[in-house]
């Protein structure tokens, strides 16, 4: 740190700590960061990537990672040999190598529950507009179809679906108790049985969740074992009434199959905030009318954001000082 | 105005003959589906307004999207004891008169308030965060070009003013403390059975609220009861849904406020001269609009046309009917 000798007028400079950032960084998350850190932002160097970290980052101890995109692991890492600590602002991690980053003793905070009611909203949202055809609805009054063709086709009703929801995470507590209110009964299938929650039911498997549920919400995070959990056998259980909904990763569902399902009316209906290639949507998707999709929005709302950069910060300072950080992620 | 899917063939009974069994007759004034058809016919003979035995007849299916309970009416069909209504809005129904010439009502109870309450809570977390709009958004293929649709705003925390807290108002309550959302509500009185806090007067509660949400009957007093001071109340930031009648709001007060931006944005199923709507509404995109659908699902269809058959039959085993209209 740089001191001036202390006169009675001169104010004493500290740097601010200095936090690496790879990933193009927009005017309000920087407006926020910056008086707290030095930000050394790596795609306004004219360096490639892997020159500018060896020439300028040998003494990173922070990187903050926003968008959950690209891969964050072991060939990073290597180039950055004093960082201590990934600061994600996403709820979800797969895009870090958590294991590597547990063997180089770098923490990992995410997003915390910042994001959770904001995404557990958005997650019944997509359910009733599914279900009511809220959306085609709302087409139908504008093309002026109310007045030349009469009453739209019937939604199926809400209250009194079976829901069975696929990781029972903080995302998926907060959408079975808001579904709670509307009459849904509760199912889940979870690594292992959660005792904080014995009013629902639990399945040991997909397959059988599916088979007894009228709804799927996948608030799972995405790892190894859970890559296209949602395959045919299990929309073939979920049957031809049956909804998912998906506002974890796109690459839970196998999409192709999930196309081909639809199309074949082997389940009812989907609504889909994520997809396997954002923003790239499979076609035949945008033509379907029992289908709700948005543009991976689930958790954003400018509230949100502003409380996961609050989060953030409070993870970077307690870093720098010494302190636990707040948001660990757990594995 | 609502009426049951037409791409079904809906048409009034005309059986004109003296009755030959003994299922009670019944007089139907609305045009039914062949679903209705068939569940009436099997424990009523069914006429119409064109059978010389209508004034006769003690009991008549009726539907605010086709009838207007008045004096006229009633004096046209002297021999009605009992009516029963297809759906649970009563405001084209004179209940004083009916009460006058011993006429029971009833309407379907709160069998739709279920489905109105998830589809008002539907619409809300649509309007709010934008479904609709980010729909057409992704449809459009613009995700890929121009990157994400706006973000919406939150609902958690948010403070809701309920206008009407029957049992429609009461189940939405309900499904938005799930979502943390504070509520408040305007009824004619206080209900002190409820924990939400109870604002008399709309001004007020608008003023209080970032979200109202219009759930209560049409009458004389709520016509219009939204009005311009209360958008103004409500505010820059507020959004309002309306599920109860179009006009129980100032139709084109509000349409000024959501496109000059004097209000957030609004979600209606239900508009003051259906199924016409103001253009203005088409272009807006802080709007979601429906066709005065919250209360249809399949099942919902099913389960009026137990209740009303329910109705009918207490009556005719001189019994009081089942749901009669509570006026609240």
């Amino acid at each position: 740190m740089a001191t001036t000798t202390c006169t009675t007028n001169t104010p004493k400079i500290e740097e601010k700590p200095k936090v690496l950032v790879l990933q193009r960084i927009n005017a309000y998350f920087e407006g926020v960061l910056s008086p707290h850190f030095d930000l050394i932002k790596a795609d306004e160097s004219s360096l490639p990537i892997p020159a500018f970290l060896s020439t300028h980052c040998r003494h990173i101890r922070a990187l903050l990672v926003m968008a959950p995109i690209g891969t964050f692991g072991s060939s990073l890492l290597d180039q950055l040999p004093s960082l201590g600590l990934i600061a994600c602002t996403s709820a979800g991690v797969n895009h870090i190598d958590v294991d590597a980053c547990r063997k180089r003793s770098v923490a990992v905070t995410n997003a915390g529950e910042m994001f959770t009611p904001d995404a557990a909203d958005h997650t019944v949202g997509l359910l009733v507009d599914v279900l009511r055809r809220v959306v085609m609805a709302d087409r139908y009054v504008r093309n002026g179809s109310w007045m030349l063709i009469g009453d739209y086709p019937l939604g199926s009703k809400v209250s009194g679906k079976r829901v069975g929801i696929v990781g029972l995470g903080s995302i998926g507590s907060h959408v079975a108790k808001r579904l709670t209110a509307f009459g849904c009964p509760i199912s889940y299938f979870s690594r292992a049985p959660k005792p904080n929650y014995p009013s629902y039911t639990y399945f040991p498997n997909v397959l059988d969740l599916a088979r007894e549920s009228d709804v799927l919400i996948l608030s799972c995070a995405l790892t190894d074992e859970t890559r296209n959990i949602i395959n045919r056998d299990v929309m073939i259980a979920l049957g031809k009434d049956g909804v998912i909904i998906n506002v974890g990763r796109g690459a839970l569902i196998d999409e192709p199959e999930l196309v081909r399902c639809l199309k074949e009316g082997v389940i009812g209906g989907a609504g889909l905030d994520v997809f396997v290639n954002e923003p790239e949507v499979p076609e035949e998707l945008t033509h379907m009318e029992n289908v709700v999709l948005s543009d991976h929005r689930a958790v954003t709302t400018p509230e949100s954001f502003k409380n996961v950069l609050e989060l953030a910060i409070a993870n970077l300072d307690a870093f720098f000082s010494g302190k636990p950080v707040l948001s660990p992620v757990s594995c | 105005m609502y009426a049951f899917p037409s791409h079904t063939a809906a048409s009034i009974p005309t059986s004109d003959e003296t009755p030959t069994s003994d299922l009670p007759p019944l007089l139907v004034l609305r045009p039914l589906s062949d679903t209705w058809l068939s569940a009436l016919n099997a424990k009523f003979t069914l006429y119409s307004p064109s059978s010389p035995l209508s004034a006769s007849v003690h009991a008549a299916l009726i539907s605010g999207a086709y009838n207007r309970v008045d004096p006229a009416l009633l004096d046209q069909y002297p021999s009605l004891r009992c009516l029963v209504n297809t759906g649970a809005g009563v405001n084209h129904i004179n209940l004083e008169e009916c009460k006058r010439r011993g006429v029971q009502v009833a309407n379907v109870g709160e069998t739709h308030s279920k489905n109105v309450a998830d589809y008002a809570v539907g619409l809300l977390l649509d309007v709010m965060r934008r479904i609709t709009m980010s729909d057409r958004y992704v449809r459009n293929g613009l995700w890929v070009t121009r990157g994400n649709y706006p973000l919406g705003s939150k609902l958690g925390g948010k403070r809701v003013g309920i206008v009407g807290l029957g049992s429609i108002g009461s189940a939405i309550a309900k499904r938005l403390e799930a979502f943390e959302c504070k509520i408040s509500y305007l009824s004619r009185k206080a209900k002190p059975t409820v924990s939400y806090r109870y604002i008399p007067n709309i001004c007020d509660l608008a003023a209080e609220s970032d979200i109202l949400v219009v759930s209560c009957a049409l009458t004389k007093e709520t016509h219009h009861i939204v009005n311009k001071q209360v958008l103004q109340a409500l505010g820059k930031e507020g959004i309002i849904i309306n599920i109860g009648r179009g006009a129980s709001i100032d139709e084109p007060e509000l349409v000024r406020c959501l496109a000059q931006g004097e209000i957030k944005g609004a979600g209606l199923d239900v508009f003051e001269h259906e199924p016409n709507i103001p253009k203005e509404l088409i272009e807006l995109e802080n709007v979601v609009l429906t066709p005065h659908q919250s209360v249809f699902t399949p099942e919902a269809m099913a389960e009026v046309i137990q209740i009303c058959i329910a109705n009918f039959e207490a009556f005719f085993t001189g019994k009081p009917v089942i749901t009669p209209v509570v006026a609240d």
